[in-house]
C-alpha cells in the first residue's frame, strides 16, 4: 500500500600458427609485413574496443547519475551513493543539466540525492564567481515535460541570481504540471485582479480559477467571484465525490470494528457490491440510501445527514467512469478510521481517530480501468465523548499527481449496451 | 609496511582528531543539550536581556518549531516551507556573526501535514560532532556533514506510510555513541529505531505503543563503568533501552504524558506520569522515589536546577519542587504559554514563551525571581541551544542569538 517515490579481449593465439615462409630474408620481409598487419590489425580492434566500450559504459556523470537516481530505501548503498555524489560535484558546471534530467525517474531517496549533488555544484559555482549556466536551465524550465521537481530547482537557482525572470516566465504558468508554478502564477493574477475593477477584475478571477489546484486561492477567488454575481462550482473544480450509496451502522464499540469485515465488505472485496441487499447492523437490519452533499469541499457529513452513531462503522461506495486505463490519486479528508478500495482491491487503511481533518489529507494513488470503477469507502466513529471527537464525516475527490480535479467521464458503452450501473447487479466489470 | 610503533602514532592522531571533534567543549548537539537534560554546564550567559544583548538575527528559509544546534561554532537549524510544507530545509550559520553557511534544501517523502501551530521542521536536529541528522514530521530522515553533504538519508515517512499523525510529530531523535535513536509513534502505527551513524542502516528496531505522541528520548549517560540508557517515554509509561541493541532494560509501567519528556540529573529520572515522579533506575530495573501530582508539566519537559525540579505548568506558572520529596517550594508567576523548554546556566534558568518575551529566573532555594526579561517581538515555541555564551532562539522568520555585548 502507498501512501502519497575491460579492455580489449586478449590476442593471444593470433599470431601463435605463423608461417616461417621460404627463405630468411625473405621470411624477414614477410615477418615485418604480417608484424606490420598485425598491429594494424591490432589497432583496428583496439579502436574498435575502444568505441564498443565508449558505447558500453556510460560517462562518469551518466554514471553517477544513475547511481543516484536509482537510491534505496533503508539507507541501503550510501556509500555508494557518497562516492557518487562526489563523482557529480567535481564534474562541476557539466553535471548540472544531466543531474536535472536524472529527476525523471528517480527514487524519492534518488530526488534527494540528485537535488544535494546539484546544490552543491551551485554553491561551488557562485562561491567562485562563476555564471550558471542560464540559458540551459531555463530552457530546461520550459520543457513542461521534465521533472517538475528538477524545473523547480532549476528556477529557484536561476531567481536566486535573477528575480526579474519571474514577471517574464510565470504569467505562462496557469496550466503547468507543476503546482508550485501554478501557484506562483494564480498569485501573479490575484494582485493584478485585486488591482483591477468590474468585469475586467472578474476576468482576471476566473482566469485564476483556471490555474488554481490550491485551497487558500480558490478560496480567495471562488469568494470574489461569487461577490460579483458569478457562479462557481468549488466541487466540481476539485473533482469531489458527491453522490453515495451509504449503509450502517455496523458494530465499532471499543474500536472493534475496524478489523471486521462485515457483510458489504466481504462484497466489496468480491468487486460485488449489491446496494439492494439488506444487512443485519448493530441497531437491526440496513439498507443502502443514498447520500449527496452540495457541501463546496464535497464534505459527506454522517453525523449530520444521517447520525452520530458512536461506536460503528459505516460502508459508503460510489461509481466512477473512466474512459481509459490511467493513473490518478483519490485525495481524502476525515478526522474517523477508514479503509479505501478500488475495484475491490485495498488500497490504504488507516486506524486514527479524531486528529484533525483537511482537504487532501490523504493522497493515494490508484490504478483505474476503462468503463466502471467503484470505490469503496469504510469509515469508523469511535466512542470519545470530548466536543471535539465528535465528527463523523468524510471527503473524497480524484485528481491528477499536479491536484487538479478528474471527472468522471461518460459511461462506457460495451457491445452496444450502455452499463449504468455496477452496484446493484452484484459486480462490477 | 608500516612499523607497529608509526601505526600507533598514526592511531593515536587519528584517534586525538576524532575525540578533538566530537567531544568539542560548548557544543550543543541535540534537542535540551547534549545529555538532553537542558542544563549548560560550564556555560555563561548574560543576566540582564535587553536590546543591546542581541548579538545578531539571520533570517532562514521557513518555518520551524525545531530548535538550533551548535557543533563547532556553527549553528544547524531546520525548517519547512510551501505550500504543504514538503520543503525540508537543513541550514548552517555561523555562531559568532549570524552569516549563514549554506543552506541544503530536500523534499518530503512522508505527509507533511501539521496542526498549524507546528511544522514539519518541529524535531530539533542532533549531530555526534562529524555528521548532522535532521528529522522532521514527515519522518523523513538526514545526515550530513558540516559542509552541508548528504552522507545518508531514510524516508521512514515512506517505508512506514501509517506511521503519520495528522496533527503532526514532534520527536526528536537523539545520538548514544555511533546510534541515531528516533521515535516515531502515532495512533496507527508506532516504533522506535536505532540507526547506524555512518551508514543510515537500521541497527534495531522495536514495535512501542500504538498511540499518538509527542515526547522525545531521554538519556541516562553511559558512566563509571555503566552502559548508556536511552528512555522512550509514552502514554503506557517509561521504557528503558540499550541504545547498542534496542533490548529493553526495564519497564516503568504508571503512565506517563504524551507531551513533556523525561530529564535525567545525577542518575535520578524525573517524568512527567501523574504530575512529576522520580524514578532510581538500575541496570534491569526501577524504584519510584516519589510521585507528586500537584507539580505538572504543561508542554515544556522539566529541568533539574540544584536541589530543585522545576516545571511550568498549563497556566505559565514556574513551579520547584525538592529532588528529595517531590514537594512544592514555591512558585513563580510568568506569562505563558511556553512550548519550549526552558534551559539552565551559570545558575540562571532561561525561559522563552510563544509571544516571545524570554525571562531570566534566578532559581534559589525558597523561591524564584525574574531578573530580567526582553520581547524579542516574535513567536518562539522553540527549546532554545547553549554555545560558547551565545542563548540561540529561532522563530519562524528568524534564528536570533542573545549573547553578552563585547
Amino acid at each position: 500500500m502507498t501512501l502519497l517515490s575491460d579492455g580489449v579481449t586478449g590476442m593471444a593465439g593470433l599470431s601463435g600458427g605463423w608461417s616461417a615462409g621460404r627463405s630468411p630474408g625473405r621470411a624477414v620481409v614477410v615477418r615485418a609485413v604480417a608484424a606490420v598487419g598485425v598491429l594494424a590489425l591490432l589497432v583496428v580492434l583496439a579502436a574498435d574496443a575502444g568505441a564498443a566500450k565508449k558505447k558500453e559504459r556510460p560517462d562518469a556523470i551518466t554514471e553517477a547519475v544513475g547511481i543516484l537516481q536509482s537510491a534505496k530505501t533503508a539507507g541501503q548503498g550510501s556509500r555508494e551513493n557518497q562516492r557518487a555524489l562526489v563523482a557529480l560535484t567535481g564534474s562541476g558546471e557539466r553535471a548540472m543539466l544531466p543531474i536535472l534530467t536524472g529527476f525523471q525517474k528517480a527514487t524519492p531517496e534518488g530526488l534527494n540525492w540528485l537535488r544535494n549533488a546539484f546544490e552543491q555544484i551551485a554553491e561551488s559555482l557562485r562561491a567562485a564567481r562563476k555564471p550558471l549556466p542560464a540559458d540551459a536551465l531555463r530552457a530546461f524550465v520550459m520543457e513542461t515535460g521534465n521533472s517538475a521537481d528538477a524545473r523547480r530547482l532549476a528556477w529557484d537557482t536561476l531567481v536566486s541570481e535573477d528575480a526579474r525572470l519571474a514577471e517574464q516566465v510565470i504569467p505562462g504558468m496557469l496550466n503547468d504540471p507543476s503546482p508550485e508554478f501554478r501557484r506562483d502564477a494564480v498569485e501573479l493574477l490575484l494582485k493584478q485582479a485585486a488591482q483591477a475593477e468590474g468585469a475586467a477584475a472578474t476576468d482576471l478571477y476566473r482566469r485564476a480559477m483556471g490555474g488554481a489546484v490550491h485551497e487558500d486561492q480558490v478560496k480567495t477567488i471562488a469568494e470574489a467571484l461569487r461577490k460579483a454575481g458569478e457562479t462557481v462550482d468549488i466541487s466540481r473544480h476539485f473533482g469531489f465525490v458527491t453522490s453515495w450509496k451509504i449503509v450502517g451502522p455496523f458494530d465499532n464499540r471499543e474500536e472493534k470494528g475496524f478489523a471486521v469485515a462485515y457483510a458489504p465488505e466481504t462484497e466489496i472485496v468480491q468487486e460485488r457490491p449489491n446496494v439492494e441487499a439488506e444487512y443485519d447492523g448493530m441497531n437491526g437490519k440496513v439498507r443502502w440510501q443514498t447520500v449527496e452533499t452540495t457541501d463546496d469541499f464535497g464534505v459527506v457529513d454522517i453525523a449530520k445527514q444521517i447520525e452520530n452513531f458512536k461506536g460503528s462503522v459505516m460502508y459508503a461506495v460510489a461509481e466512477w467512469s473512466s474512459p481509459a486505463q490511467q493513473t490518478l490519486q483519490v485525495r481524502l479528508g476525515t478526522p474517523n478510521a477508514w479503509k479505501l478500495w478500488v475495484n475491490g482491491a485495498l488500497v490504504f487503511e488507516r486506524e486514527e481517530y479524531h486528529r484533525s481533518t483537511q482537504l487532501d489529507q490523504y493522497s493515494v494513488p490508484v490504478q483505474l480501468k476503462p468503463g466502471v470503477n467503484v470505490l469503496a469507502f469504510k469509515i469508523c466513529q469511535n466512542e470519545q465523548t470530548q466536543d471535539w471527537a465528535q465528527k463523523y464525516q468524510f471527503q473524497l475527490r480524484v485528481c491528477d499527481s499536479t491536484g487538479v480535479g478528474v471527472l468522471p467521464g461518460p459511461v462506457v458503452v460495451r457491445n452496444g449496451v450502455s452499463r449504468k450501473t455496477a452496484l446493484n447487479k452484484g459486480g462490477a466489470e | 609496511m608500516i612499523r607497529p610503533v608509526a601505526k600507533f602514532v598514526i592511531l593515536a592522531v587519528v584517534c586525538g582528531v576524532l575525540s578533538s571533534v566530537s567531544l568539542r567543549a560548548g557544543d550543543w548537539k541535540q534537542f535540551r543539550g547534549n545529555e538532553a537534560n537542558s542544563v549548560a554546564s560550564g556555560e555563561s550567559l548574560p543576566t540582564e536581556l535587553s536590546g543591546s544583548t542581541i548579538a545578531w538575527k539571520a533570517a532562514l528559509p521557513g518555518r520551524g518549531v525545531s530548535g538550533p544546534v551548535i557543533v563547532d561554532g556553527r549553528v544547524f537549524v531546520s525548517a519547512s516551507s510551501g505550500y504543504t510544507q514538503n520543503r525540508l530545509h537543513v541550514v548552517s550559520i555561523d555562531a559568532e556573526n549570524g552569516m549563514q553557511l549554506w543552506q541544503r534544501q530536500f523534499y518530503a517523502a512522508g505527509r507533511t501535514q501539521t496542526h498549524e501551530k507546528m511544522a514539519n521542521a518541529t524535531p530539533t536536529m542532533a549531530s555526534d560532532g562529524q555528521r548532522v541528522f535532521a528529522f522532521f514530521s514527515s519522518n523523513d530522515l538526514f545526515c550530513l556533514d558540516l559542509k552541508g553533504r548528504l552522507l545518508w538519508y531514510r524516508g521512514l515517512g515512506r517505508e512506514f506510510p501509517n506511521a503519520s499523525n495528522s496533527l503532526g510529530m514532534s520527536s526528536s531523535p537523539i545520538v548514544v555513541g555511533g546510534i541515531l535513536v528516533v521515535q516515531v509513534e502515532s495512533d496507527a502505527e508506532a516504533f522506535a529505531c536505532g540507526v547506524d551513524v555512518i551508514t543510515g542502516e537500521t541497527r534495531w528496531q522495536i514495535q512501542r505503543p500504538r498511540a499518538a505522541n509527542w515526547t522525545s528520548p531521554a538519556l541516562i549517560p553511559g558512566r563509571a563503568g555503566r552502559a548508556a540508557q536511552v528512555l522512550l517515554q509514552s502514554s503506557k509509561g517509561l521504557t528503558a533501552v540499550d541504545p547498542e541493541s534496542g533490548k529493553i532494560l526495564w519497564d516503568f509501567d504508571k503512565g506517563a504524558s504524551t507531551i513533556p519528556s523525561a530529564t535525567v540529573a545525577a542518575g535520578t529520572v524525573y517524568v512527567p506520569s501523574n504530575g512529576l515522579t522520580a524514578l532510581k533506575p538500575g541496570v534491569d530495573a526501577v524504584e519510584q522515589l516519589w510521585n507528586s501530582g500537584s507539580i505538572s508539566p504543561a508542554t515544556s519537559s522539566p529541568v533539574v536546577a540544584g536541589n530543585l525540579a522545576l516545571v511550568l505548568n498549563s497556566s505559565g506558572v514556574l513551579n520547584a519542587a525538592s529532588l528529595e520529596t517531590g514537594e512544592r517550594v514555591w512558585q513563580l508567576r510568568l506569562r505563558g504559554p511556553f512550548s519550549g523548554t526552558p534551559v539552565f546556566a551559570g545558575g540562571h534558568l532561561y525561559l522563552v514563551n510563544e509571544a516571545g518575551v524570554a525571562f531570566v529566573v534566578k532559581p534559589e532555594a525558597d523561591q524564584g525571581t525574574i531578573v530580567s526579561e526582553l520581547d524579542l517581538g516574535e513567536t518562539i515555541l522553540c527549546s532554545p541551544g547553549v554555545s560558547g555564551g551565545g542563548l540561540f532562539v529561532r522563530s519562524d522568520g528568524h534564528l536570533i542569538k542573545l549573547a553578552t555585548p563585547k
